[in-house]
């Protein structure tokens, strides 16, 4: 049947056509909807994992056993799983073994713009790389086979605009694959070193198999047209290329690892001036000019950001149209994200930054009080890392140090990787505290369940894991529990925490205000104009249903969801209940 | 046709960007409908991307080729000017959600945002879509308004096949609020264009 469907979309149905039956994963924009998506088929046994690493643990497991299997991740996610997957090359597989990674050029919800084709050559696995959704059902279902023919892992890069983007896909039906044999050769799947030093001669030897089967491969298409201009493309950087360029002659690159020379080589030599359009790095171009040939690439394109049909057609035809503009672009207020009205996240930040804590935060929706006006995180780098990172402060600038620093964590990332730094501290003698800003989900990636939510992905219930018995657990004596919407028990609590000569564990909750069915409070606030003096001292809360007008500050009703956390902010009371107030 | 919905992060341009996908492809084009998901989604600014025609290669609408922008708040409708083409159409919701630079108080909300917009040359159809979805029922459905809207403007395609695709995709116990809201959006386009 032809249908719309999301790149993510397609690579679920396309593993369901592959007769997978293991799917893991970590949540992680743009890579979360092929797991959602993935979890309609009741054929595939599919998990939300802990972390990244314990997805591509568990799949490495289901392959080995003779399961057709694939895990997803987002492009920094991989690098949680990278001794697993670094690890698994030279053994290689059983049932076929795919994994999805999708990268994020232009940054739209990532720390970095790393490009998974490097860790594809650095593992010395094939890497192949779908411009459309089409491409990613066909790629998947190809990568099955790929992987059980080579013996390899096959990674399926994606990109944000790939993953993100509807097209047109025709579905099929369902192979069903039979478990293979758990019956291998003794050694094949120990990494002992009189194991793995055999293996890693067959690693090279496969790469070689593979550089022959990209030579003939469907998933590379040369597009003959006019000779005088030759683009070589792979993912979406062909489709904007193809969009400027519909009649110049293209080598759309499938397979990313290993690119096929021979025919490469021919394609070059055929045509006139040859331009390598691919986004952020140039590793298509690096390769192509060590084999001696003439090609364009990175002398015209960016190596920052995002390609686009325009920065192609601007850089290589050296004309695009003039672009309206109503205003210009730096009078017209940028809108970032901002915590919504009702956030668990809010209470907590406002209170830190009152207390001038040096805040050691991690990433989620929380991320987002490092921006105007909360301001009040000043490290972010990776998944887990607040935990390590404040007892680095510690560490660095002396015990007393605790007293004027916190680590702050979501619920998710908690169990993610902020474990093993929790450990740390306790193991360490250190006495730094940390906050486990629970909202009983993981959010910024759209609501995932985790292990402390008390369901899995298919909806069934589990018991829901508590952060602070495992804190009781390691050995940590000052254990407490705040509600996030009581800002003066959150001040009284961090402020005893923190000068505490041991390590201490807070865990603020409420719930996420955007979960389905959550009942809020029946009445909102409100200004009351006659009582507010106009100090802005609320819209330092950054809560988007509060604005400043005519010198007041006013609460949006359709916005407010009577949290009430502005209510102690403002210092003459002006912020009633709508009903039975003043207003 | 090339088409730009842009919004603050939760006003449902998902929705909208869906439906049209579907009409274009039952009526036999080639479509690709590009999504925003992730951080942006909590209250940042927002655009999808709609494109069908006989073969469409970039899922990305080219600044300077857009033919309609949707727009759900004003301000976001000033900042998708450059997408369009000269001549283009904006569906330009009077709606306001101040950002945080204009709620800190660093910059202010631009003015005359409809003018600025029809000064470049561009058929603007403004409306408190807002009001018009309370009036459907619900404050939430917005977005149905102004895609109401947008099909009154776009050619070769029955109003029949636009309710069946709003009946098809939008939630079922939402389903009059939706098809009210579209009407009220339509009606109002092609009263403006009579």
């Amino acid at each position: 049947m032809k249908q719309l469907m999301l790149g993510n979309e397609a690579i679920a149905r396309g593993a369901w056509e592959a007769g997978v039956t293991v799917s893991t994963a970590y949540p992680g924009t743009p890579s979360t909807e092929i797991t959602e998506y993935i979890s309609h088929y009741n054929e595939i046994n599919a998990e939300w994992s802990v972390n990244e690493k314990v997805a591509f643990e568990v799949a490495m497991g289901a392959s080995i056993a003779g399961a057709r299997t694939i895990v997803s991740m987002k492009h920094v996610g991989l690098n949680n799983a990278m001794d697993p997957f670094m690890s698994i090359s030279y053994p290689g597989v059983n049932g076929g073994l795919v994994v999805v990674v999708a990268d994020d050029p232009g940054q739209h919800s990532s720390q970095n713009e790393q490009d998974t084709r490097w860790l594809g050559i650095a593992a010395k696995v094939p890497v192949l790389e779908p411009a459309d959704s089409a491409e990613c059902l066909f790629f998947v279902k190809e990568a099955f086979t790929l992987s059980e023919r080579f013996d390899t892992p096959v990674v399926v890069r994606l990109t944000t605009r790939v993953a993100h983007s509807q097209s047109i896909v025709i579905t099929g039906e369902r192979e069903v694959v039979a478990l293979k044999p758990f019956d291998q050769p003794h050694g094949k799947y120990i990494v002992a070193p009189a194991y793995a030093r055999k293996r890693r001669v067959v690693a090279e030897e496969r790469m070689a198999k593979l550089a022959a089967y990209a030579e003939s491969t469907v998933l590379n298409k040369v597009e003959d047209g006019d000779s005088s201009l030759g683009i070589i493309a792979s993912g979406v950087g062909y489709q904007y290329a193809k969009e400027v360029f519909p009649d110049a002659s293209f080598f759309k690159i499938g397979i990313a690892n290993p690119l096929p020379r021979e025919t490469i080589t021919t394609f070059v030599k055929k045509c006139k001036r040859v331009i390598v359009v691919e986004e952020v790095e140039s590793i298509y171009e690096m390769i192509i000019k060590s084999w001696g040939l003439s090609v364009e690439g990175a002398n015209l394109l960016p190596r920052v950001g995002e390609l686009s049909s325009r920065i192609i057609r601007e850089r290589i035809t050296g004309t695009a149209p003039a672009l309206l503009q109503a205003m210009s672009e730096n009078q017209i207020p940028v809108r970032p994200p901002v915590m919504c009205p009702g956030c668990h996240h809010r209470g907590p930040f406002y209170v830190l930054k009152k207390l001038k804590l040096k805040v050691s935060g991690d990433i989620g929706c929380y991320t987002l009080a490092a921006s105007p006006p909360l301001e009040s995180m000043h490290t972010s780098i990776c998944m887990g890392a607040s935990i390590g990172m404040a007892f680095g402060f510690e560490k660095a600038r002396g015990k007393e140090y605790a007293a004027q620093s916190v680590a702050v964590i979501g619920d998710s990332t908690f169990w993610h990787s902020g474990l093993t730094g929790l450990i740390d501290i306790v193991y360490n003698k250190g006495y730094t505290t940390v906050i486990v800003l629970d909202n009983s989900i993981t959010a910024m990636t759209g609501h995932q369940d985790n292990p402390s939510t008390g369901k899995v992905l298919d909806g069934s219930s589990v018991i829901a894991l508590d952060p602070k018995k495992i804190a009781e657990a390691i050995g940590i004596k000052r254990i407490r529990e705040v509600d996030a919407y009581d800002i003066v028990a959150l001040e009284k609590v961090i402020k005893e925490e923190v000068a505490a000569p041991e390590p201490s564990f807070i865990v603020t909750k409420r719930p996420c205000i955007l979960i389905k069915g959550l009942e809020l409070p029946d009445e909102t606030y409100v200004v009351d104009t006659e009582k507010c003096i106009g100090c802005r001292k609320c819209l330092a809360m950054g809560c988007p249903a509060i604005s400043f007008v005519d010198g007041k500050a006013r609460i949006n009703q359709l916005q407010c969801t009577g949290c009430g956390v502005c209510v102690n902010v403002c210092p003459v009371g002006a912020i009633v209940k709508s009903q039975g107030g003043a207003v | 046709m090339n088409i730009v919905i842009v919004a603050v992060g939760g006003q449902g341009a998902l929705f909208a960007s869906r439906v049209l996908g579907a009409v274009a492809l039952g009526k036999g084009f080639d479509v690709k409908v590009s999504e925003v998901h992730g951080m942006s989604q909590r209250g940042g600014s927002v655009i999808t991307h709609v494109r069908y025609g006989s073969a469409i290669a970039s899922p990305i609408v080219e600044e300077g080729y857009g033919d309609m922008v949707i727009a759900m708040e004003m301000l976001e409708g000033l900042r998708a000017v450059p997408f369009l083409k000269k001549g283009g159409t904006m569906i330009l919701n009077e709606q306001v959600i101040h950002p945080m630079p204009v709620i800190t108080g660093k910059m202010a909300y631009p003015d005359d945002i409809a003018g600025k917009v029809a000064a470049q040359g561009i058929t603007v159809h403004r409306m408190d879509a807002l009001k018009m979805a309370c009036d459907a029922g619900n404050s939430k459905v917005v977005n149905t308004v102004l895609l109401g809207a947008a099909a009154a403007c776009v050619s070769g395609i029955d109003r029949a096949i636009w309710d069946d695709t709003v009946k098809t995709l939008a939630p079922r116990k939402y389903l009059d609020v939706n098809l009210q809201a579209f009407d009220k959006g339509y009606t109002m386009v092609k009263g403006n264009t009579k």
